[in-house]
């Protein structure tokens, strides 16, 4: 009975370290690992980024001829590797960055993943990055954009979005356009959330901005899970600055339009770098007090008929929403991966990362308005471009540079209607 | 001059609101020796019943603050007899890890019905401002800080003035003994903790009229509502009132003057200084 026993165990451990037979039919699915803020403050820009690139795979997964120019949009799978399937593994870090570092261990070890995809803020990209670097796994940052992420010598790091210096010049650009518009501004104050991203990107947009002769009269760092936010609004009441830049999560961002409010308070400009003031929830709970507000965004849906209109159906099938900026960047950063690993016609991680080195997408390609996707030595995309959107209604629309225009700029900041 | 009364006014007025938030932990804390780890997520759902009244029901301030207060407390009382009454006979650590596990439940289930988006009620009856001389307040807020006031005083006053309250309380200081006077101990801690969660339903009511809804929204503030508690006193119901406020005044002129990300270094420096001088809390009992 005991020898039975033994036996029967043996050939089970046999048969589960042998797993599936080879050789039987399609190519094994290539798995990416994608490391998203699922819960906590973020967890709705995380979930509709998971959902984007959710609609990334299925547009990699089947044949799409309506999006042709997209790389792999027209056929089903990866060609040059057999049609196999990209399947991805979704994890939550809670926008804890050691919990972030974790679960990318867990992806790389237990779930063989072949490349990484994430991971929203930027101080859990910087943090779970170096896993992927020390274990030798491609990671492609789709949005967070902290220029200290690719600028630490990794090798296996790649970025597609556009990062601080590229908005502080964007920002530095529309002031002076504003000039030429007769709307001349002065003074600027920067209030930025105090991690990793607002403040790398914060103190870049200070740098610029005083380098290209604007008066920063403040820049105000802050706590983005702080329950309160009147101090911040009182100060810049005190400052009057003409433009004040937000660099801000979700809840903060609600919190300050709200604020705003109660205190009565309107700068003649309100830029919000994008993240808070993309997130889908901003203009539902306070787009009513931000009219005017301008935000950066590389995202447009464009006409009916053209792939980007295509794209965004097709994610609103799924969330019955429209694309916003930060999910669509992630969901080209995988588009752009996804490309790199069919190029590569291997899952192996040395393969994959030559191709992403040899990466080189003309704007026709691409999803998102960037000129291009070509990384430099550091794994940054030195095409990556933004343009600036104004909230009317309820929609962003494109009002700067003046060649991407849809729409001549409001002036001032309106906020809410008095 | 006016920006520095303006100071204060908000810092107070958030106060009073950390009071309200914190009026049904101290109560379940003080009066059973309870942690209730659920207790922001309790604010948290107040939150989300506002503002399914508000969209289903066209429903008022009144109305809907009543809705979440009334349904708070039916589930207070059935969180104590499906599981507090039961757990208590285990373990201390199976106590905590218990309410903990019902605040992960409620989270968790608010992010499956709601999804991770946040929303804010729409617009209503409280959304204007009030002018206090040259300050500004939000009206909401002052109707948040003025309810936090009655709601306190009430409750002390239910607490030290009634027959209730004082069953409450003795059922709370010696079960056995209170069994022999004939009171039964069960219904007195269904109450009670019906009582903090309705208190935890209007404070979740009430502070959705000017803040945003999230499944974790009770997460943030559950921090705060403990070191009012601590702060004030354990079981000490005016304490927790001059703790949120005294918080509140610290929070919000350490943040003007010295700057945003310095004023949790400043409230906490001062809560460990306190503590260190009166370890009962302010207006906490001599232990």
């Amino acid at each position: 009975m005991r020898h039975r026993l033994i036996v029967s165990a043996a050939v089970a451990v046999a048969l589960a370290v042998c797993g599936p037979l080879p050789g039987s039919g399609a190519a094994a699915p290539v798995k990416i690992g994608v490391l998203m803020p699922l819960s906590g403050n973020a967890g709705a820009a995380g979930q509709a980024s998971k959902a984007a690139i959710e609609v990334g795979a299925q547009i990699v997964n089947e044949a799409h001829p309506d999006m042709s120019n997209i790389p792999l949009a027209a056929t089903a799978g990866l060609p040059k590797l057999d049609g196999a399937r990209i399947e991805l593994i979704v994890a939550d870090h809670q926008g804890d960055p050691s919990l972030g570092q974790s679960e990318a261990l867990r992806l790389i070890t237990q779930q063989h993943v072949v490349a990484l995809l994430g991971a929203y803020q930027s101080s859990v990209t910087f943090a779970a990055t170096t896993v992927a670097e020390r274990n030798g796994i491609p990671w492609m940052v789709g949005d967070s954009s902290s220029p200290n992420i690719t600028g630490r010598g990794f090798k296996w790091v790649f970025r597609t979005t556009p990062i601080g210096p590229d908005f502080a010049a964007a920002y530095s650009g529309f002031l002076k356009d504003l000039e030429t518009m007769g709307h001349p501004v002065r003074t600027v104050a920067i209030v930025n959330e105090n991690t990793e991203y607002g403040t790398s990107v914060g103190g870049g947009i200070h740098e610029r901005l005083a380098k290209d002769g604007y008066n920063v009269v403040a820049q105000i760092p802050y706590n983005a899970n702080g329950t309160d936010v009147s101090a911040q609004v009182l100060q810049l009441k005190e400052k009057q600055p003409d433009v004040v830049i937000f660099v801000s999560y979700t809840s903060d961002s609600i919190l300050y339009m709200k604020t705003f409010k109660t205190l009565g308070y309107k700068p003649k400009v309100v830029i919000g770098d994008d993240s808070g003031f993309s997130d889908p929830s901003f203009v539902t709970t306070v787009g009513d007090l931000a009219q005017g507000a301008i935000n950066r965004s590389a995202w447009s849906v464009g006409k009916p008929g053209s792939t980007t209109y295509h794209i965004n159906q097709l994610y609103r099938a799924k969330t019955g929403r429209d694309l916003d900026d930060t999910s669509g960047r992630n969901m080209q950063g995988f588009l752009v991966l996804a490309d790199a690993i069919n190029r590569a016609g291997s899952t192996n991680p040395e393969a994959i990362r030559a191709a992403l080195v040899a990466t080189n997408l003309a704007p026709r390609q691409l999803m998102m308005g960037y000129k291009g996707v070509r990384f430099d030595a550091t794994g940054q995309n030195v095409l990556a471009y933004t343009y600036l959107t104004q909230l009317v209604g309820k929609e962003w629309v494109t009002v700067w540079p003046k060649s991407a225009e849809e729409r001549a700029l409001a002036w001032p900041f309106q906020g809410w209607q008095p | 001059m006016i920006v520095a009364l303006q100071v204060v006014v908000g810092g107070l007025l958030l106060g009073a609101v950390y009071a309200l938030f914190s009026s049904g932990l101290t109560l379940i804390w003080g009066m059973m020796n309870v942690v209730n780890f659920a207790h922001g997520d309790f604010v948290m759902a107040g939150m989300y019943l506002a503002f399914l009244a508000v969209v289903w029901l066209r429903a008022g301030p009144a109305v809907f603050t009543g809705v979440a207060a009334a349904l708070l407390f039916l589930f207070g009382t059935a969180v104590y007899y499906g599981l507090v009454r039961r757990v208590m006979r285990g373990p201390v650590l199976s106590q905590i890890l218990s309410t903990f596990g019902l605040a992960l439940l409620l989270r968790y289930s608010a992010f499956w019905i709601f999804s991770a988006n946040f929303v804010t009620l729409p617009t209503v009856a409280l959304s204007g401002t009030v002018h206090l001389g040259p300050v500004v307040v939000g009206t909401a807020q002052l109707v948040a800080g003025g309810a936090a006031l009655l709601l306190t005083a009430g409750m002390h006053r239910l607490l030290t003035a009634t027959a209730l309250g004082s069953q409450i309380l003795a059922v709370a200081e010696d079960r056995q003994a209170a069994m022999l006077m004939g009171i039964r101990p069960d219904r007195m801690q269904a109450l009670a903790w019906g009582l903090a969660a309705a208190a935890a339903g209007i404070a979740g009511a009430l502070i959705a009229t000017f803040y945003y809804i999230s499944p974790t929204v009770g997460e943030s503030l559950a921090i705060i509502a403990f070191v009012v508690v601590a702060f004030g006193g354990f079981g000490s119901v005016p304490g927790a009132m001059v703790a949120g406020l005294l918080i509140g005044l610290i929070e919000a002129t350490s943040a003007f003057y010295i700057g945003p990300v310095y004023k949790d270094v400043v409230v906490y420096a001062l809560f460990v200084a306190i503590l260190w001088v009166r370890p009962q809390g302010l207006m906490g009992a001599r232990l």
